[in-house]
């Protein structure tokens, strides 16, 4: 993986630095809160509901041992001994002082890590595939892509003060696995006939009060220019994204209102022009990262075989493993959603031992999934059945990847000061309830928002959930058919909205009308899109 | 009208005062023009020669659309005064630099000490734009 040289870490020494003083010019005064704001947003701290939130960038999701027994550390130091992972492949502590947070920061330069650009109205951590480097079907690993637009983004001095934040996801393969076209910028890697590799581009894409599915601009840019033509995309963005009504003020308002091919015409205009200014980094940087996402030393002749005979060790090798490109090797995922948890809470203690675990198992790896797990990528399969049982015995064994009780849920009004309903019982609520039913259910893609911005990505849910505030009463409006991977869809409105027993009551009428209605290999979306809402909305509602 | 408080140029600076981009385009004769954020910079090209001050003007610090203009004045080839005013905080002048600004008129004057600490910073930088700065990659390959 990724190792910083001199620069980067002068960088990220440099920000703790800078931060410090700006949290003593706050402290003592000097600025104001709404001054402070900005800044401290930037470096991913939100003032919520009872203290600081500190949200740290986990870049593409990757992660070393060490840099996630420091997490572990972190939360027990400074925070209440939790973490939460996020649905940006990031990690958030929210119990954080003000006065603490530098000291954090400082911690986390310690290990090459840092929370730059984590909120704020600039460029957030670029997300990727969890699987990236072990899929089977990858093109090539897209982390060398997005490490590099890291570096690019990192302080960009024009795209700072965007009219709204602007994510950024990259894929290498046709499955999708980071809900690439729900992005501002998705970029899927390619390789065309020639056998050259270049970047597709998605633009425009979002979830928040406003959902909308990027179009694809531009099929194929030539790898050695799409730093150039990301530029062209941000700056007409920068210049013309509407910064009159915030909750218009995302790129896909822009997108849309202009239309694709005027924004489109726009871009190729800026992108010509910003090719004269020879911005695009050297191929030489590209290669030099890519040589530190080389596969791990494998080794080879190994056997598939796995000895199945603990059923519960069968159970979760089906549920939550994945074939690995490798002969002899298997990425497995671990759930952060045991029955009843909240849903991408770890505690200090087992962020620690996974870190451990990637150490002794998987080449010092580990991976944060948007759907708020975490991912070992490169175990042996010899090695399996001890990593399970170590998982099992420290609540990190659930077998329910892609279950119903793999739940995403945002933090809600438990912490969120934006949220108007909470979403962290409603998960817990309805991954009890459907607990028994939900290896016969099969694949099922519940998440869960607190809010119309949509941090749950309740949009994208083959059930999704929307908590509203109706006249000061938390009220749960249930979505169905909504998809995030390469067949993307928005998830649609059954109809009006149920207190919060009635909501986990409606997710059962419509798991149990599913059920009674599948025909075979269907899973529940594939149900859902044959036989459509009306006979869903009846069985909910009737 | 805010002081400059910052100016990293050596010529003098323009005495005359800066006109909207609207009267710009009617008075042949001026020298010095204020861009506001809904402004195109890119109306400006075609006077580049006659002008030796543009002032940027930040209404409030969030809105960012002066960063672009600068930049677009400078890959154009502008080289003279670029003046940012208006709400120019200290933890935003080192980007500003790097977009070519060269002069800040801060409504609220600036710390000097702080701003002295800003500019310095970041000893080196990831992209390149028309700042002169060598970003960090190519120090990493020659």
């Amino acid at each position: 993986m990724y190792k910083y040289d001199t620069y980067d870490q002068a960088m990220v020494d440099a920000r703790v630095e800078e931060f410090r003083d700006q949290v003593r010019r706050r402290l003592e005064g000097h600025i104001t809160e709404d001054q402070f704001k900005p800044l401290r947003l930037m470096n991913g701290l939100y003032l919520q509901l009872h203290a600081y939130m500190l949200r740290v960038a986990i870049p593409y999701g990757t992660l070393s041992s060490a840099q996630m027994r420091m997490l572990g550390d972190i939360a027990d130091k400074y925070d209440r001994g939790y973490g939460h992972f996020t649905t940006r492949q990031n990690i958030q502590y929210n119990w954080i002082k003000l006065e603490d947070a530098p000291d954090i920061l400082a911690d986390l330069a310690s290990v090459e890590m840092h929370a730059i650009q984590t909120s704020g109205n600039c460029i957030r951590n670029t997300t990727s595939d969890q699987y990236a480097g072990a899929a089977a079907d990858e093109v090539v690993d897209p982390r060398p892509y997005a490490e590099l637009i890291r570096q690019w983004s990192t302080f960009h001095p024009e795209f700072s003060f965007l009219p709204r934040k602007f994510k950024m996801a990259v894929i290498a393969s046709d499955i999708d696995r980071a809900a690439m076209k729900l992005h501002d910028i998705g970029i899927q890697i390619v390789k065309n006939e020639a056998g050259e590799i270049g970047a597709a581009f998605y633009v425009g894409g979002g979830m928040g009060r406003t959902p909308m599915i990027a179009p694809c601009i531009n099929p194929f840019v030539p790898i050695d220019q799409f730093i150039t033509y990301s530029e062209a995309c941000l700056r007409v963005y920068n210049r013309h994204g509407r910064r009159d009504n915030k909750y218009k003020a995302r790129i896909k308002i822009l997108v849309h209102e202009l239309g694709k091919d005027e924004y489109t015409r726009q871009v190729e205009e800026e992108f010509a022009h910003l090719l004269t200014q020879n911005i695009e980094p050297p191929l030489a940087e590209l290669e030099r990262i890519k040589a530190m996402f080389a596969d791990p030393p494998f080794e080879t002749g190994l056997s598939d075989e796995l000895d199945r005979s603990d059923p519960d060790f069968a159970l979760w090798v089906d549920n939550n493993c994945l074939a690995h490109k490798q002969p002899g090797y298997i990425a497995a995922t671990i759930s952060l959603k045991p029955v009843g948890g909240i849903p991408g809470d770890a505690t200090g203690e087992q962020i620690r031992l996974m870190g451990d675990l990637a150490k002794q198992y998987s080449f010092d790896e580990l991976r944060v999934t948007h759907a708020q797990n975490i991912v070992l990528p490169h175990v042996k399969k010899a090695d399996l059945y001890a990593l399970w049982q170590v998982l099992d015995a420290n609540g990190l064994g659930t077998a329910n990847l892609d279950l119903v009780g793999d739940i995403i849920a945002c933090p809600g009004l438990d912490y969120c000061s934006l949220a108007n309903a909470r979403s962290i019982p409603v998960a817990q609520k309805i991954s009890q309830r459907l607990a028994g039913q939900a290896q016969q259910i099969g694949e099922l893609k519940l998440k869960i928002s607190g809010c119309i911005n949509a941090c749950g990505h309740h949009h994208a849910g083959h059930i999704g959930i929307l908590g509203v505030d109706k006249k000061g009463v938390e009220n749960y409006q249930l979505l169905l058919g909504g998809c995030e991977g390469a067949d993307t869809s928005l998830g649609q409105i059954t109809g009006p909205g149920f207190d919060e027993d009635g909501i986990v009551d409606a997710v059962e009428k419509a798991t149990s009308f599913y059920l009674s209605q599948r025909q075979d290999g269907e899973r529940f979306l594939d149900t859902y899109r044959r036989i459509g809402m009306p006979a869903f909305k009846e069985a909910i509602y009737g | 009208m805010a002081e400059v408080q910052f100016r990293f140029r050596g010529d003098e600076p323009v005495a005359d005062p800066a006109v909207t981009v609207d009267s710009f385009g009617e008075q042949s004769n001026a020298s010095a023009v204020r861009l506001e954020p809904g402004d195109d910079a890119r109306d400006l090209l075609p006077h580049l020669d006659r002008l030796q001050l543009i002032e940027v003007n930040f209404p409030v610090f969030g809105d960012g659309r002066g960063y672009s203009a600068a930049r677009i004045l400078r890959e154009a080839g502008y080289d003279g005064e670029l003046r940012a005013v208006g709400e120019v905080l200290v933890d935003q002048i080192a980007f500003m630099r790097r977009c070519g600004f060269d002069a800040f008129a801060p409504e609220v004057p600036l710390d000097p000490a702080d701003a002295e600490a800003a500019f310095a910073r970041y000893d080196h930088v990831y992209q390149p734009t028309t700042d002169g700065r060598a970003p960090i990659w190519n120090l990493r390959h020659g």
